[in-house]
């Protein structure tokens, strides 16, 4: 596909990495120079120096050709601008990244009327996935498959749970429960593990089940997985903003804590259930004081990484069985940062990055192959990804121990008639089932891409 | 530096030479030649070498720029070592310095030579001089990486230190992509010119080989006369082919995407306005030498392509011209063809950057104050790219005046030295009195062959990966 990212910040220059690993033809456009000249040495990408919302730059960028124009530079109004001359220029589709809450509710009037694809609010979005989160405390990540029917959990395996040491083989026969073990992310490596597979401590895998097995797994493996009750909150930015009118919907008690006394005010006057604080975030006698060594979860969304870093791993020493999600903005050194063993970490640039990526692999995938959903459950290194299976396909009608699969390949479930069927050896695919398959293979086109 | 990427790149590069070893073998087989025995022999060893050299994946495929530079001077030089191997298998000659100037002459598309007589060559060893033109003027690296699956925006890296100009940008937003037309238009070009020149009566084999020689802007002949005494209307046909291949590919491509008006950039003005003004000064110049208004043209303009396309094919001594003349000539062959061509030279949007940052730096005499950058389409032209500019130009010279002062203890005369030096760093191939059009570069010096060797590297890599080859700094940790 040839696309159109105007704008390379921190979302721009992710959307521009991975869509160019995935074959798109990308051209990048900037103001700046310096930001449009790292890009293009770094990524395949052609880049474009000047303002994206001029009809002469847009088409210099090929806006003719383009299949999806991306504006995601800082400002609302030329996000939108942009994507209004795209869609005069060319006949492409256009997406908008929109900060103002404001603008975000007119979000449907942008879609239905300005003929935007999509509207996405970096805010609102990092904020809906941290109440994702608080709900599920013990998940690392969630993902939903068939319309939320199935659940891709990722989570820690705590140190004293009965499975560590054991194979995977010898858990599915003694806890007898239908869930499926999709990877393990081992030392930075990741696995798609067999039936001999063992657990060891601090592994971090990923099960696909229904809510209700999960639920039960957890149990069973001695893990807590009960909805959050309270919650502190520092800072009080748009994501703190957008998070607590989530939280309120879920009746959680919510503590806000915020330096800004003009903040504050303004802060409880809208939220009357809202237990606001004024203090200094990294005061120790402030956190205390208002509990954190009994409250259930810790959400840091202050504004410098370092400090957010510091008061989790400060959290988790005073209270163990917290959980805590720290907002982290720099993703450069994930794999350092992923060494601290925190709990959950939110960057709110790739959660955009994210969601963009999803749309764009859909309407891709829809050009040509029958993907329906696809995730990254280990970034860069396993995807899952839904089919639908159609007539001729060439998987149909035989047992799926009988199928010869490639390396790396897991059917994580089958979906028929609006029932979840985890699959074992002698399960068969029909025609019209949605199938969900884990894979190290990226960038499945179709589920026969899969045998070997 | 990763040196296990260099390894697996200068393997490829044996592989693909072993490659371009087929068409004068073809030529050894066609022309039923002894020196197929040669050829086979330099395929097998460059597979054998390569298959070796590629056998290993590296893990880590990261390119950083240093890499970059270095596999690109590594590369031609490796290219130059083994291409050269023909020419002493079969005989042609038993000096090994002389088989690698001929051969590093006919990759950089200088067109110097070393063999006085190039007719009694065998057809197989003229085919392979002339080819190697063809892979050296568009650049092996970028045909590289049509072939080759090499990731991410790194071989960027490669095509920035291999493509001549002094900002190297992409057509289409892959760099494979990018490169692929390019090959597409050279290659189409190339066939045009052969079916012209076929049209024209041309012999088959000296179309081929003239072909090869004009698109590379290179200049081996197979002919001891070079294009002499072939018909009016061939030299009249290599002329416009001369100068087509000097123009920058880009406005080829923005042609072809019907962006007609801005397909005649600033650069591609300036270089037809130089072209035509000097072609007019030469004939009136040299108008009484010769018996009508419309040979002395016909001439002036080949000669006047020949060099400023940096080829080098000739049609008459130009060494026996009046002084107005060679001065013209002489000074077209340091501003060069278009960037982005396959010619060589300084680059005639260097010259026009250098002339409008002079011209700047005036005016902040007069003006201390003034704010003003430098423009060129009407876009002002990056600082730092002025900067490279200038320091291009001013490498450009120290390095000449270097080299002139290497191959000066011979004792040959001053215009000798110079341009040799002016020929081969610019690419050219004949210069004036003892390496003139009807001379050759046999005569020189072991160790001057040597500085004229590494002053055609130099010149057609754009001086910069060579030099960052000997940087001491770059091979450290």
């Amino acid at each position: 596909m040839n696309i159109i990212i105007i704008g390379c910040g921190k979302v721009g220059r992710t959307l521009a990495e991975e869509l160019n690993e995935e074959d798109n033809n990308i051209t990048v456009i900037d103001t700046d120079a310096a930001k449009v000249k790292t890009l293009t040495e770094m990524t395949d990408v052609m880049g474009i120096i000047g303002n994206g919302a001029m009809h002469s730059v847009q088409k210099e960028a090929g806006i003719e050709d383009a299949d999806l124009l991306i504006a995601v530079t800082g400002s609302d109004e030329l996000n939108l601008l942009c994507c209004l001359i795209a869609k005069k220029a060319g006949d492409c589709r256009t997406i908008a990244r929109i900060k103002n809450p404001q603008y975000s509710n007119e979000s449907e009037y942008f879609m239905d009327e300005l003929g935007l694809a999509m509207v996405i609010n970096t805010e609102y979005a990092a904020a809906s996935e941290i109440a994702r989160v608080l709900r599920f405390p013990s998940a690392i990540k969630i993902d939903t498959f068939a319309n939320g029917k199935v659940e891709l959990v990722k989570f820690r395996l705590p140190d004293e749970s009965p499975i560590v040491g054991m194979s995977v083989k010898s858990m599915a026969m003694s806890l007898k429960c239908d869930v499926l073990v999709c990877t393990v992310e081992r030392n930075n490596e990741a696995y798609i593990p067999n039936g001999d597979f063992v657990f060891a401590e601090k592994d971090v895998i990923s099960i696909i089940a229904s809510h209700k097995n999960a639920n039960e797994f957890f149990k069973k493996i001695q893990y807590k997985a009960n909805s959050v009750r309270d919650a502190i909150i520092l800072g009080g930015d748009e994501i703190s903003q957008y998070l607590c009118d989530i939280l309120l919907k879920y009746g959680i008690n919510i503590t806000l804590i915020d330096k800004d006394i003009k903040r504050c005010n303004e802060l409880s006057e809208r939220w009357s259930d809202v237990t606001v604080i004024c203090g200094h975030p990294s005061d120790k006698q402030v956190l205390l004081e208002e509990g954190l060594a009994n409250t259930e979860s810790f959400v840091c969304l202050e504004n410098i990484d370092e400090e957010n870093i510091f008061l989790s791993l400060y959290a988790k020493s005073i209270n163990e069985d917290c959980k805590i999600i720290t907002k982290i903005n720099r993703i450069d050194f994930d794999a350092v940062i992923s060494k601290l063993e925190l709990d959950t970490i939110i960057n709110p640039k790739s959660i955009t990055a994210d969601v963009i990526l999803r749309y764009v692999r859909s309407m891709k995938n829809s050009m040509g192959s029958n993907v329906e959903t696809l995730y990254n459950v280990i970034k860069g290194k396993v995807e899952a990804a839904e089919f639908l299976v159609k007539e001729n396909s060439p998987v149909l009608g035989k047992p799926l121990m009988e199928l010869k699969f490639k390396n790396d390949v897991l059917i994580a479930a089958i979906i028929r008639n609006k029932k979840v069927i985890i699959p074992r050896g002698q399960d068969v695919i029909c025609a019209g089932d949605s199938v969900v398959i884990v894979s190290k293979i990226l960038a499945l086109h179709d589920i026969s891409d899969v045998l070997a | 530096m990763n040196y296990k990427m260099i390894r697996q790149t200068l393997g490829w590069i044996l592989i693909f030479e072993a490659v371009f070893f087929c068409i004068p073998l073809i030529t050894a087989i066609v022309y039923k030649e002894s020196a197929v025995w040669s050829f086979l022999i330099c395929i097998a060893i460059c597979l054998v070498l390569g298959r070796l050299l590629t056998f290993k994946k590296p893990k880590d495929t990261t390119l950083y720029s240093r890499e970059g530079f270095v596999i690109v001077a590594l590369s031609w030089i490796v290219m130059s070592i083994f291409g050269c191997l023909p020419f002493l298998m079969s005989g042609v000659t038993t000096s090994f310095i002389d088989a690698l100037f001929e051969t590093v002459s006919g990759f950089t598309t200088t067109g110097a030579s070393i063999f006085p007589a190039v007719e009694d060559l065998p057809y197989s060893i003229n085919m392979w001089r002339c080819f190697t033109h063809w892979i050296g003027g568009m650049g092996v690296l970028v045909f590289l990486m049509v072939f080759l699956p090499l990731s991410g925006g790194q071989n960027m890296h490669l095509m920035k230190a291999e493509s001549p100009g002094p900002s190297v940008s992409k057509l289409v937003p892959r760099v494979r992509t990018t490169a692929l037309i390019l090959y597409a238009i050279y290659f189409a070009l190339t066939v045009t010119e052969l079916v012209v020149l076929l049209i024209l009566k041309m012999p088959l084999y000296d179309a081929i080989c003239a072909s090869f020689g004009t698109a590379g802007t290179g200049g081996f002949g197979v002919k001891n006369d070079s294009m002499a005494s072939y018909s009016p209307a061939i030299q009249i046909a290599v002329t416009v082919f001369m100068l087509l291949f000097s123009i920058n590919f880009t406005s080829y491509f923005l042609i072809l995407s019907l962006k007609i008006k801005d397909a005649f950039n600033c650069e591609v003005r300036t270089f037809l306005f130089i072209v035509f003004a000097s072609v007019g000064l030469i004939t009136l110049n040299v108008y009484s030498s010769f018996d009508s208004l419309g040979e002395a043209l016909r001439h002036a303009a080949f000669s006047l392509a020949s060099i400023i396309s940096t080829t080098g094919y000739a049609t008459v001594d130009f060494d026996l011209w009046p002084s107005l003349a060679k001065g013209i000539l002489v000074l077209s062959m340091f501003i060069g063809a278009c960037a982005g061509s396959t010619g060589g030279g300084v680059k005639v949007s260097r010259v026009v950057i250098l002339i409008k940052g002079v011209i700047n730096e005036l005016r902040t005499f007069i003006h201390p104050r003034q704010v003003k950058k430098v423009s060129m389409d009407s876009r002002s032209v990056e600082d730092a790219t002025v900067r490279a500019v200038m320091v291009y130009i001013a490498c450009f010279v120290v390095i000449f005046i270097g080299s002139v002062l290497l191959i000066s203890w011979e004792g040959h005369s001053l215009t000798t030295n110079f341009t040799a030096v002016a020929a081969t760093l610019n690419n050219i191939g004949p210069g004036l009195e003892a390496v003139g059009p009807t001379q050759n570069f046999a005569f020189w010096s072991i160790p001057s062959k040597l500085v004229l060797i590494f002053d055609m590297l130099a010149g057609r890599l754009e001086l910069f990966p060579m030099l960052v080859l000997f940087y001491v700094r770059t091979w450290k940790k």
